[in-house]
C-alpha cells in the first residue's frame, strides 16, 4: 500500500490507505474490545485520583498496582507472552480513555510500552523477547527508552553514550548518562541508545555507529538521579539515568550493532498514533467540560452558548477534536493492515493531535472563565499536562522539516545517492540534493489531474474537489523549490515548515472527508453534522493552503523571512531586545 | 465443605450511572444504545461467590443470566471476575420486557437443581425494577432455606451463618445448605474485571439456553399502562427572616 503522506509531495493522489476510511477489526476483535472498554473506563473513573498523582507527583501506589493487575502495562505485548495482544487500533481505543482522564498516567503507561520496550517488541530476537516481555507485560518491570542526552535533543546522531566491546567479546561496557527520562527511577529494563565503533566489511574502515542495548538496572552501574520538577504530567516519573561501566551482554544488542538509529526512528514512529489517540480523549474531555458550562450558565439573561463567540469556540474544538480522532484510527488501522509507510502521517498527527488539544485546554478554560482557571476545575491541570505533548518525542518544529524532506526526498527518489542520504533526513540535511538534483527533478510527477471526488459522499463533493486542487498546486509547490533551492532547500526552514503545515491540512482534509463519507454513506443519525464538520473543515483549510503554498513561492515573502531571520539575529546579538524603550531608559 | 457448587444470578440492566430517559410512547424507558452492567447486587453476589472459591469453600461457581443475546456481555463480566462457566436462558426482546421474578425463580431452581448446586446467590434486588422477590421465590420453590440481605456470610456446622441487614439491625442467623442467598450492599466491594481475565474469559464456556428447554413459559402477568417521568420539583426560594417564611406558608395555606 503506497502512503497517501509520501505521494502527496509529487502531487499525486494515493486513495488506498485513505479510501474508503480503513477498517480493520474482525467482529471479534471489536467485541473484544467493546468488553475492555467499560472496565478501563471504570478504572480511571473511580479508582485513579488524577488531581490527587498531580499534587504527589506520582501515580498513588494503589492505583499503580490497580493498573498493572488491569493488563495495562502490556497492551500489545502477545497474548503467548503474558500480554493483551491488542492491535494498534484497539490500543488507540484504550488510551483515548487514559487521555480523557489524566495525562501523566498515560505517559506512565506510554514510556513503558510505547518507548520503553517497544524496541524488544519491534525488534528483539525471540529470546530477548521471551526473556523480557512477560514481565514487562504484567509490570513486574517497568521499562523507559533512553535516548536524551544533556548535549543531545533533536540531533539524535550526536548522542555521546558509548559501549565499547570487552576483549573477550561477551560485553559491551557502557558509559555515559541520559536526560529527563520518562520512568527512569522507576525503570528495571533500559532500552538505552549509545555510539559504538562498527567495522565496515567492505572497507575495513571503523566508524561510529549507534547501536541499541537492552539493559538492565541489575548489571550493575546503573543509577538514577531525582524525580524531576515539571510543570505538567508531574504523575509520571522523570530522571536522569547514569550509566558506569555497566557490562551489558552481547546478546542484549537489539537488531544488531550499528542498527541503533533504525531502531530509535522506529520505535517513535510507530508510538506517535498513540499520542493522537490519547489526545483526542483529552479533547473529549476538554469538549465535554466546556458543553456542560456553555448550556448551564446564564449572563444578560441567556445561556452563554446561545453567543456566537462561544459557539464558535465551541464549534472549532469540535472540528479539531474530529481532525485529530479521524487521524489516529486512520492510522492505527494503516499500521494494522500492515503498512510500513506511514512515518509522514504518525509524525503529522502528532503535530496536529499536540496543537488542537492545547487550543482545545485552551479554549474551554476560556469559556469557563475565571472558573477554569482554578484549580478544582481539572483544566489547569489538563493544560499544564499538554504542553509537554508539543515539545517530547520530536518537537513540533523538528517533526514539520521532517514531513517536508521526507516528502521532497520521495519527490525525488531515483537517484541512489539520495536515497542512501534519506535513510536519515534530519541527519544528513546536507547530502540529500548534493548530488545530481536535476534529475531527481524530472522524476517528480507533473500534475494529474487527478481527484478525489468519485471517492467521496455527495454532500462533499465540493470539498473534495477542493482537496484534489490543493494536492495539485501543493506538488507544483514541490516541483518549484526543488527546482529553485536545488540542494539548498534543507536550509529554507522558513519555507518547509509552511509546506509541512499545507500537507498537515491536506492530510486533515482527507482523513475528515473520508470518515464523514463513511457515516454518510451507512446513514448514522450523526451523518449531516459529520458533513458539516468535514465541510467546514475544508473550506477553511483550502484557504489556509492556498495562502501557505503563495508565500512559499511568493518573492515577497522572501523578503518578510529575510526580516524575521534579521530581526531574531539583532535580538540574539544583543542578548535580548534591542529597540529602545519608548521612555527611553 | 468445598464441595459447594454456587449458582449466581446475573441481570443486565441499564447503568447505574446513565439519566434515564422514558419513551416518548410512554411504554416504558429508553434501552436501545443506552449502556447496560451487571446489577450491582448481582455483581456483589458474584464476588461472593468467588470469594468463598478463593477461600476453598465452594469448587464451582456458575453464573446464569437470563435476556437478550447482550446478557452474554453480564456473563462474559462474571466469568472476568471469577465465576468458572455460565449459562444463558435467551428470550427475545419482546420477551424480555415481560419478564418477572417468578420466571427467573422457576429457571433458577430447576437449573439449582439440574446443576446440583448448593448456594443460589442473588443480589436482593435489581437497579431497574427494584423488584425484591427472586431470592424468596426461588427459596420457596425449592423448598431451600433463605438467607436474604446478606452483609456477611461465614461458613458454619452444615451450612452458613450468615448476617442479615434488617430494619434497625444485624440479624444473625444459621442456615443449612443447600439454600438460597442474597446479598445486601455492605456484603462487600466487588472488583475489578482485569483485562487479562476478560480475554481468558473468552474461553471459558457459556451454555446457550432456551427457557423451553427447563419447561419455563414467559408470558406476561401484568400489562404495563404507563411509564411516566417522576414530576420535576419546583425551584425553591430562600428568604431572609422568620417572618417571611410565616407570611409565605400562610399564603400557601399550609398553617
Amino acid at each position: 500500500m503506497s502512503s497517501f503522506g509520501l505521494n502527496l509531495f509529487k502531487g499525486k493522489i494515493a486513495t488506498d490507505q485513505v479510501f474508503p476510511f480503513p477498517e480493520v477489526l474482525t467482529p471479534d476483535q471489536k467485541q473484544t474490545l467493546q468488553e475492555l472498554v467499560d472496565p478501563v473506563s471504570k478504572f480511571f473513573e473511580e479508582q485513579n485520583d488524577a488531581m490527587k498523582n498531580d499534587s504527589i507527583e506520582k501515580v498513588e501506589d494503589e492505583t499503580m498496582e490497580g493498573l498493572k493487575a488491569m493488563g495495562a502495562f502490556g497492551l500489545q505485548v502477545p497474548t503467548d507472552l503474558g500480554g493483551l495482544g491488542l492491535r494498534n487500533t484497539q490500543y488507540a481505543r484504550l488510551v483515548e480513555i487514559v487521555g480523557a482522564h489524566d495525562l501523566g498516567v498515560g505517559i506512565t503507561l506510554g514510556a513503558h510500552q510505547s518507548i520503553g520496550f517497544k524496541g524488544i517488541l519491534l525488534f528483539g530476537n525471540p529470546e530477548q523477547k521471551a526473556k523480557y516481555l512477560p514481565k514487562l507485560a504484567t509490570g513486574e518491570t517497568v521499562a523507559a527508552f533512553c535516548l536524551t542526552e544533556p548535549q543531545s535533543g533533536s540531533d539524535a546522531s550526536s548522542i555521546r553514550c558509548r559501549a565499547v566491546l570487552s576483549p573477550d567479546g561477551k560485553h559491551y561496557i557502557l558509559n555515559g548518562s541520559k536526560i529527563w527520562i520518562s520512568n527512569g527511577g522507576l525503570a528495571e529494563i533500559f532500552t538505552v541508545f549509545a555510539q559504538t565503533s562498527v567495522k565496515s566489511e567492505k572497507t575495513g574502515e571503523t566508524k561510529d555507529k549507534v547501536t541499541a542495548f537492552i539493559v538492565e538496572r541489575s548489571f550493575g552501574g546503573v543509577t538514577s538521579g531525582p524525580p524531576e520538577k515539571k510543570m505538567g504530567i508531574k504523575a509520571s516519573n522523570t530522571a536522569e539515568v547514569y550509566f558506569e561501566d555497566v557490562k551489558i551482554p552481547v546478546e542484549n544488542v537489539l537488531a544488531g550493532e550499528g542498527g541503533g538509529f533504525k531502531v530509535a526512528m522506529n520505535i517513535l514512529n510507530n508510538g506517535r498514533f498513540g499520542m493522537a489517540a490519547a489526545l483526542s480523549g483529552t479533547m473529549k474531555y476538554c469538549i465535554q467540560k466546556a458543553v456542560e458550562h456553555a448550556a448551564s450558565r446564564t449572563q444578560f439573561g441567556h445561556k452563554i452558548h446561545s453567543f456566537g463567540v462561544i459557539q464558535e469556540k465551541i464549534a472549532r474544538m469540535t472540528i479539531l477534536q474530529y481532525v485529530t480522532e479521524s487521524m489516529a484510527y486512520m492510522i492505527s488501522a494503516n499500521m494494522d493492515q500492515g503498512s510500513t509507510e506511514f512515518q509522514i502521517e504518525a509524525a503529522i498527527s502528532k503535530v496536529f493531535a499536540s496543537e488542537a488539544a492545547w487550543f482545545c485546554a485552551d479554549e474551554a478554560i476560556q469559556i469557563l472563565g475565571g472558573m477554569g482557571y482554578m484549580k478544582d476545575c481539572g483544566l489547569e491541570r489538563v493544560m499544564r499536562d499538554l504542553r509537554i505533548f508539543r515539545i517530547f518525542e520530536g518537537t513540533n518544529d523538528i517533526l514539520r522539516l521532517f514531513v517536508s524532506l521526507t516528502g521532497i526526498q520521495y519527490a525525488g527518489a531515483s537517484l541512489k545517492e539520495l536515497q542512501k542520504a534519506m535513510k536519515n533526513p534530519t541527519a544528513n540535511l546536507g547530502l540529500i540534493f548534493g548530488i545530481g538534483s536535476k534529475m531527481a527533478m524530472r522524476k517528480v510527477g507533473l500534475s494529474t489531474g487527478e481527484s478525489l471526488a468519485p471517492y467521496v459522499a455527495p454532500e462533499l463533493t465540493d470539498s473534495a474537489s477542493k482537496a484534489s486542487q490543493a494536492i495539485e498546486d501543493f506538488g507544483a509547490t514541490v516541483e518549484s523549490l526543488l527546482l529553485k533551492y536545488n540542494k539548498k532547500i534543507v536550509d529554507e526552514q522558513f519555507l518547509l515548515s509552511r509546506l509541512a503545515d499545507s500537507a498537515i491540512d491536506i492530510y486533515a482534509m482527507v482523513s475528515v472527508l473520508s470518515r464523514a463519507s463513511r457515516s454518510l454513506s451507512e446513514k448514522h443519525a450523526s451523518a449531516q453534522h459529520e458533513a458539516t464538520i468535514a465541510n467546514t473543515w475544508c473550506t477553511e483549510a483550502a484557504i489556509r493552503i492556498k495562502s501557505n503554498l503563495n508565500d512559499i513561492s511568493n518573492p515577497t515573502s522572501g523578503k518578510t523571512y529575510r526580516n524575521l531571520a534579521q530581526i531574531s539575529k539583532d535580538v540574539v546579538a544583543n542578548g535580548g531586545l534591542f529597540q529602545r524603550h519608548p521612555l527611553g531608559f | 465443605m468445598a464441595s459447594l457448587r454456587v449458582l449466581v444470578g446475573c441481570k443486565r440492566v441499564i447503568d447505574y450511572a446513565v439519566k434515564i430517559r422514558v419513551k416518548p410512547d410512554k411504554s416504558g424507558v429508553v434501552t436501545e444504545g443506552v449502556k447496560h452492567s451487571m446489577n450491582p447486587f448481582d455483581e456483589i453476589a458474584v464476588e461472593e461467590a468467588i470469594r468463598m472459591k478463593e477461600k476453598k469453600l465452594a469448587s464451582e461457581v456458575i453464573a446464569f443470566s437470563c435476556g437478550p443475546t447482550a446478557s452474554q456481555e453480564t456473563l462474559r463480566t462474571a466469568m472476568a471476575m471469577g465465576a468458572d462457566r455460565s449459562i444463558h436462558v435467551e428470550v427475545d426482546a419482546n420477551q424480555a420486557e415481560i419478564i418477572q421474578p417468578i420466571h427467573i425463580a422457576k429457571l433458577l431452581s430447576k437449573i439449582a437443581q439440574e446443576e446440583k448446586a448448593d448456594i443460589v446467590m442473588v443480589g436482593k434486588q435489581a437497579i431497574d425494577d427494584d423488584c425484591n422477590q427472586t431470592a424468596q421465590m426461588t427459596a420457596a420453590l425449592l423448598d431451600w432455606p433463605q438467607a436474604t440481605f446478606a452483609s456477611k456470610l461465614e461458613p458454619a456446622e452444615g451450612g452458613l451463618k450468615v448476617t442479615r441487614e434488617i430494619d434497625g439491625g444485624l440479624e444473625t442467623i444459621q442456615v443449612k445448605t443447600p439454600t438460597v442467598i442474597s446479598s445486601d450492599l455492605r456484603l462487600n466491594e466487588p472488583r475489578y474485571a482485569t483485562l487479562p481475565n476478560i480475554m481468558k474469559a473468552k474461553k471459558k464456556p457459556l451454555a446457550k439456553k432456551k427457557p423451553e428447554d427447563y419447561g419455563v413459559e414467559i408470558k406476561a402477568h401484568q400489562e404495563i399502562k404507563k411509564v411516566e417521568d417522576p414530576p420535576t420539583r419546583e425551584a425553591g426560594q430562600k428568604l431572609e427572616t422568620v417572618e417571611e417564611l410565616v407570611t409565605k406558608l400562610k399564603d400557601g395555606g399550609f398553617i
